[in-house]
């Protein structure tokens, strides 16, 4: 069930998944037009960022008729809370960096 | 990897194509540690505190051993964190093998990270920056 964190943080470093992600998580369940109304991005362009938040698990649909009702999974964020998955993230990019400073020293 | 006292410990390892002299600079310059790490008041003195500050939150660190050329270690305290990262720098045929363990995790210090004092604005901050490194 849980995305892995690589996946999860490139969702979410998406600006505008990430709002949607986070109204899910304080307004709860909403549909896809309720989702699209306020936010100035189109429909077609939500149900697109809805449909990669589903697939990392960070967000649930639920049909009912001819709507259906998304809401946020909090839990899907576990292997981000997770210390060790943060830090390995965060050391990678950081030995990327670090390389690409070691080049410019050279010149 | 599990430790007897159920701390764990994070291996970073990388051979990079620069001599240890070079890496060792990188490591221990402070303007040279801003661009690949964090702004910074690192000073190459044993006992020395300084931060680390990022968007995300400030890191509290103090050196431990420094071995020019060598190692260095320091702790490093951030969001409920407690822990100590160690540079190892071993020289190889094609430059030098760089290695970062950081250990001092417990599985309780989840808990701290995901608590209220550090909001989700600033989570997702540091988050994409850290993402936009993977890109």
């Amino acid at each position: 069930m849980h995305a892995e964190p690589t996946a999860v943080l490139k969702i979410l470093s998406d600006p505008t998944r990430r709002a949607i992600f986070e109204r899910l998580s304080r307004d709860g369940e909403m549909t896809v037009h309720a989702l699209t109304d306020p936010s100035g991005v189109s429909q077609p362009a939500i149900s697109k960022h809805l449909g990669a938040l589903k697939l990392a698990g960070l967000v649930r649909g639920r049909r009912d008729g001819r709507e259906t009702y998304y809401s946020a999974e909090p839990k899907a964020l576990a292997p981000l809370i997770d210390w060790i998955g943060f830090y390995s993230t965060f050391w990678n990019s950081r030995f990327d960096r670090l390389e690409t400073l070691l080049k410019r020293m050279d010149q | 990897m599990m430790q007897a006292n159920d701390t764990k410990t994070l291996i970073v390892e990388r051979e990079m194509p620069h001599s240890l002299d070079k890496v060792w600079r990188a490591l221990t310059q402070s303007p040279l540690i801003e661009e690949w790490l964090m702004d910074n008041d690192f000073q190459p003195v044993v006992g020395h505190r300084f931060d680390l500050r990022a968007d995300w939150g400030v890191v509290e660190c103090q050196v431990l051993a420094i071995e020019p050329n060598q190692a260095l270690s320091y702790t490093w305290e951030a969001m409920g964190l407690k822990s100590v990262v160690t540079w190892t720098l071993t020289p190889t045929s094609a430059g030098t093998q760089l290695r970062m363990e950081q250990s001092g995790f417990r599985p309780d210090q989840q808990q701290a990270y995901a608590g209220a004092k550090y909001g989700w604005e600033k989570f997702f901050t540091g988050l994409e920056r850290v993402a936009g490194g993977l890109a």
